[in-house]
């Protein structure tokens, strides 16, 4: 479970997170959704540590990651998971070195042992055959499930994804939320998902908070989404003009 | 301001380079790999430079040794004294902050700018050490051999040009470069190598690093990481002749 406290965060004077509070829970699949520019990535950098915040703290199982050092902080993110808008696979690597890389830093396993571990990551995001690939040489849906993959190669307690689904079709978009789901609950991991995908949302949100202008406007789950009664939110969900027509046809 | 901003930054940026490894094999082999391409890889343009610019040194002494008072070996000794003290271990290293520093900014640039930092970071690895600490070791290491094979090859050089261009005679010519030979000259050339490894390394892992932006910003920071390293190279250059050599 992850528990963030009054996040803020600016950047100059323009501030990004107002006080975000939120509770991610675990074997979850725990949604962030907004529109472009309201603070999602920035919000999941912080939680990370990728960002400092200015305020607030982000608690990782009652552990205060915010007044962590440095090497403290190395111990808890050998506990995450985290898949990138782009991937961010090494590219100088083969797609096996980059899954055993992680391995390869934090354990004594042998190369046999590190090798089997890649080989069923891949087989688990159904790239059985991509090993000796180069990411230059890959879709962006198989970036995205090698990425996947190096994530789960260390079998994190957390997982993050940073728009798992853009730039991809919508086919391979359901087959990669199909996965962040199966392996939350196979796994019994908190995953937090960033997106503003609303295919992604009724698929996988099981917890959800909609980020506006920096602030947690409204919380709750996929069910409850489609009957909000915020404005903010119903532009979001039903943005298209099709979805527009659609709601007016559910509201008469 | 800017400027001690900037000093700051880079002081801090090297403390977490210097950090502890998180493995000894990786880095030990991630070092073996720059050797490789950082070192071996530059081995061919020293090569080439040092062999030409002997061959001018030789050739341009003689014709600038016209008073009949000056011995003829002086040619040699120019040479020698010229590729040793300045022309291999400063004009060599100028080159490699071209070719080593612009590769080394736009790799880690992009690498930035692609998230692949972030990947490293939040996996719990120490991106600062992990990639800009196995490229200063190797600089370090390998850059004052690059040097003795280029002062070789630059009186190599001189001395092969000298003769088919007839400017001077081979007896003459070796015992110029024998003559009054100091071996302090060579020490003095290898320490100003070893610094300026370490400033072409780690100014051009500064400017990549922190690389904020896309391609444009890649291509700006390669071009920054060359244009100081060379600066920094030329101060450091006066400063250790007035510190060896006075």
């Amino acid at each position: 479970m992850i528990e963030v406290h009054n996040i803020s965060k600016s950047f100059g004077d323009r501030n990004i997170l107002n006080g975000v509070s939120f509770v991610f829970e675990q074997g979850k699949c725990n949604l962030i959704i907004g529109e472009s520019g309201s603070g999602k990535t920035v919000f999941c950098k912080c939680m990370v540590g990728l960002l400092k915040t200015d305020g607030g703290t982000v608690l990782y199982n009652n552990r205060n990651f915010t007044s962590m050092d440095f090497y403290e902080r190395k111990e808890i993110r050998k506990e995450i998971g985290m898949l990138f808008q782009g991937g961010a696979l090494f590219d100088s690597m083969t797609v096996e070195e980059n899954i055993i890389f992680p391995l390869s830093m934090f354990t004594n396993k042998s190369l046999e042992e590190k090798r089997d571990r890649a080989n069923f990551c891949l087989s688990r995001v159904n790239l059985p055959n991509a090993a000796s690939l180069y990411p230059s040489e890959l879709s962006g849906g198989m970036k995205k499930r090698v990425a996947i993959a190096r994530a789960i190669a260390v079998e994190p307690k957390y997982l993050f994804c940073d728009e798992p689904n853009s730039g991809l079709d919508p086919r391979t978009s359901i087959v990669i939320d199909e996965l962040i789901k199966e392996i939350t609950y196979e796994y019994n991991i908190t995953t937090v998902v960033i997106t503003h995908d609303m295919n992604s949302v009724l698929e996988i949100g099981d917890n959800i908070a909609f980020l506006y202008k920096g602030n947690i406007l409204w919380k709750g789950n996929k069910e409850e989404i489609l009957h909000t009664g915020k404005n903010e939110l119903i532009d979001f969900v039903y943005a298209t003009k099709f979805l527009k027509e659609f709601r007016k046809k559910i509201v008469k | 301001m800017k400027l001690l901003h900037h000093f700051g930054k880079y002081v801090l940026l090297m403390k977490r380079a210097f950090g502890r490894p998180e493995k000894y094999t990786i880095y030990y082999r991630q070092s073996i790999t720059e050797i490789n391409s950082l070192g071996i890889g530059s081995l061919g343009i020293a090569a080439i430079i040092s062999v030409f610019m002997g061959a001018v040194i030789t050739i341009q002494s003689s014709f600038n040794f016209t008073s009949a008072w000056i011995p003829l070996y002086a040619v040699g000794l120019a040479t020698r004294q010229g590729i040793i003290l300045e022309f291999a271990p400063t004009i060599i290293s100028l080159i490699l902050a071209g070719k080593v520093g612009s590769s080394i900014a736009s790799e880690i640039g992009t690498m930035r700018v692609t998230e692949q930092i972030d990947a490293l970071e939040v996996m719990g690895i120490n991106s600062a050490s992990y990639l800009i600490m196995p490229k200063v070791l190797a600089a370090v290491f390998i850059n004052p051999f690059i040097i003795l094979i280029s002062m070789f090859l630059g009186i190599f050089g001189g001395w092969l040009f000298g003769i088919l261009t007839g400017v001077v005679s081979s007896y003459e010519y070796i015992y110029g470069i024998q003559y009054q030979f100091k071996p302090f000259g060579v020490t003095y050339a290898l320490i100003k190598t070893v610094v300026f490894a370490f400033i072409i390394t780690s100014v051009s892992a500064y400017h990549g690093y922190y690389t904020n932006g896309g391609a444009l910003e890649v291509g700006r920071s390669s071009t920054k990481a060359v244009v100081y390293s060379n600066i920094l190279i030329l101060v450091f250059n006066f400063l250790l002749t007035q510190l060896l050599m006075s």
